[in-house]
């Protein structure tokens, strides 16, 4: 178990001594939304209008950028070799770096969705629900991922397919967690939403690392 | 891809794979580190089929392939003690592997300074940090200057005099003139 | 069970097999569209509300079916190449894949045709179509990671899991799009493909429906026995490198 937390510990680590990674990523979410304005108009009715989903997709493309590096530097310096042949088991590696990678991405993400929402004049009502909508959504957002990182690390360019892979994959977590925002904004329940975004979590948290890991062992082969 | 190999290691004992490039002597260390599958063939350990058991199976062996997996953010010692954390050792022999490997002068130094036989020497002291009793050898010397090479010749014969096993391929002469051959391809 | 899948793993005795087949299948697909173009032109009535352009469903309709039966068909296809290693069930999986990207297209592109008329405008965002489109691109994801490897089999193995992943998904994208639909109430859905068909109309729908199917057997055959020749065809010129590589080395 320690030895898990040591796994977090480095990639944590990682992250942190090579923080501009992890900025850029932060950049292109904010970049990503600050497009919508340029792009539909200053019309603040419009934008609110708009403000729950085009926050939840730059999220979800925001996510996409990050799995790049999620297996690929372990995969090239022989680290991911060495973990296999490790006492640890394969998924319980994949859990602990899509742990560390959501501290180090998905956090960031939860952090800056209100000052979008603020950009995108999201009205009040809705703002608590998004962080809370997106906590439960971006750890699935990594854990799905993890499985197009995994099924790509050993393919040239496989970065560029990763977004293809995963995209279908997390249009759901798109929907409930946009449902669950909009919902709020409305005055309506949303435990609803909230519930099927905590389930579609524990599906992933439990069926993720199988075929992430599968996808490593292929790749090791 | 290999067929019909058979072989045998007592401790003390050490298998240097012989054979041309592309002979898949990496392949079999792979196969033995269990990174690649066996499709036939049975593998076992101290009389015990290696696959009814593999979590005993992964204590038993360290592997040492191409890449040295250092990582260049990190400092000598702490991927070091990453990968014997890794191996449920804990950080109690770290020490002890940077002095073996002639590293301790730069246990604090980022490993992106080092040169690519300091990095080997990081790569390697895993063997001394995690003690294992089989070691799976990929070209341990590449990289290594000619004092390096005898270091690590020494390290090994102190292993073996321990208890310890080696399979190693390598084309050098790493003091294992009486080491058992098996020529691949 | 592995034994019987095993007893046709031999690729030769599938080339065999598929050979004796293939005619068979050619033939009942000819004869099954044929039937059903027959049945959907001419035999069956124009619907009252929508006219003559309501036979666009008995192409569209079914292709939508076999969109989802293919993928079905692929996992299953890759679940057996993934558990018991069966070479033939991957090529299967990876074959079977751009055959179902084909009927998803066409289901997309009559949907559109289809509702036109209706709609006035080319696409409307409903829950079918739309879970339709995410199919498509599922296919498409799938077809590009088979692609992707150098090692054909790494590939078909590398989809065969990422089919297995998407058939778990697609219940769930089902639903999410269903009540994403209701939620925004866009243009009335085409009907069709369900149970307030008339019984005129149930003919041609399950005549066109059996020869997509039939149509989709024969591709298949046709498809893995090219997918057999090819690999042995690499085979070929990996013993080619090798020996030329025993040479130089003499």
């Amino acid at each position: 178990m320690s030895a898990i937390f040591s796994l977090i510990r480095r990639d944590l680590a990682l992250a942190w001594r090579r923080a501009s990674e992890i900025v850029a990523v932060l950049i292109f979410f904010v970049l990503a939304i600050v497009l919508f304005p340029l792009g539909v108009g200053p019309d603040l009715a419009v934008l609110s209008r708009i403000a729950a989903g085009t926050i939840w997709v730059a999220a979800l493309l925001a996510a996409m950028l990050s799995l790049d590096r999620l297996f690929l530097p372990d995969h090239d310096d022989g680290s991911l070799d060495l973990l296999m042949a490790s006492p640890l088991s394969l998924e319980a590696i994949v859990l602990a770096k899509c742990c560390a990678h959501w501290l180090v991405t998905g956090l960031p993400l939860i952090v800056c969705a209100p000052v979008l929402a603020i950009l995108m004049n999201l009205p009040w009502e809705g703002f608590a629900t998004l962080v809370l909508a997106m906590a439960l959504g971006t750890p699935t957002l990594s854990l799905v991922g993890a499985i197009g990182a995994a099924l790509t690390v050993g393919v040239r360019r496989g970065g560029t397919l990763v977004p293809l892979l995963v995209l279908p994959l997390v249009i759901p977590v798109l929907i409930f967690g946009v449902g669950a925002v909009d919902g709020a904004v409305a005055g309506a329940s949303v435990s609803g939403q909230l519930m099927i975004l905590a389930a579609a979590l524990l599906v992933a948290l439990v069926l993720a690392p199988f075929a992430a890991a599968a996808g490593l062992r292929l790749a090791a082969e | 891809m290999f067929a019909g190999l058979g072989f045998s290691l007592g401790s003390g004992e050490a298998l240097v794979l012989r054979g041309p490039n592309g002979s898949g002597k990496s392949s079999l260390l792979r196969l033995l580190a269990g990174l690649l599958r066996r499709e036939a063939g049975t593998l076992t350990w101290n009389g015990e089929d290696v696959d009814d058991d593999r979590e005993a199976w992964r204590v038993v062996f360290a592997f040492a392939g191409h890449a040295d997996a250092v990582k260049p953010l990190l400092t000598v010692r702490e991927n070091i003690s990453f990968w014997a954390e890794i191996a449920g050792a804990g950080t109690a022999r770290v020490s002890d592997a940077l002095a073996r490997f002639a590293i301790a002068p730069l246990a604090e130094v980022p490993a992106r300074f080092l040169s690519a036989g300091q990095r080997r020497r990081t790569g390697l002291a895993r063997l001394v940090a995690a003690p294992r009793t089989l070691w799976l050898l990929d070209e341990p010397s590449v990289g290594l200057d000619a004092d390096a090479t005898e270091s690590f010749a020494a390290l090994m014969a102190e292993h073996r005099a321990g208890g310890g096993m080696i399979i190693a391929a390598t084309h050098i002469e790493l003091g294992l003139d009486d080491a058992t051959n098996l020529v691949l391809g | 069970m592995a034994s019987i899948l095993h007893r046709f793993a031999n690729p030769a005795r599938f080339m065999r097999l598929s050979a004796i087949l293939l005619p068979w299948a050619v033939g009942i697909t000819l004869l099954t569209l044929v039937a059903g173009i027959y049945l959907a032109l001419f035999a069956s009535p124009a619907d009252y509300q929508q006219g003559e352009t309501v036979r666009i469903m008995y192409v569209h309709v079914p292709a939508a079916w076999m969109a989802l039966f293919v993928y079905g068909v692929m996992a299953a296809a890759s679940a057996v190449g993934l558990i018991w290693r069966h070479p033939l069930a991957d090529m299967a999986a990876r074959v079977a894949s751009p055959i179902g990207a084909g009927f998803t297209f066409v289901a997309l592109v009559t949907g559109s045709l289809w509702g036109q008329p209706m709609w006035g405008t080319w696409w409307v965002w409903d829950a079918r179509l739309t879970s339709v489109l995410i199919l498509f691109f599922l296919y498409l994801g799938h077809m590009a990671l088979a692609d992707a490897f150098d090692d054909a089999t790494k590939g078909a193995r590398a989809a065969a899991i990422l089919a297995l992943v998407g058939v778990i998904n697609l219940p769930i994208i089902h639903f999410s799009v269903d009540w994403w639909n209701t939620l925004h109430q866009p243009a009335s859905v085409v009907r069709g493909g369900g149970p307030s068909i008339a019984a005129e109309m149930m003919w041609p729908l399950m005549t066109m429906a059996l020869a997509f199917k039939t149509y989709f057997v024969t591709v298949l055959l046709l498809g893995m026995r090219a997918e057999v020749t090819a690999a042995k065809l690499r085979a070929l010129r990996r013993t080619q490198v090798a020996a030329a590589t025993t040479v130089a080395a003499v």
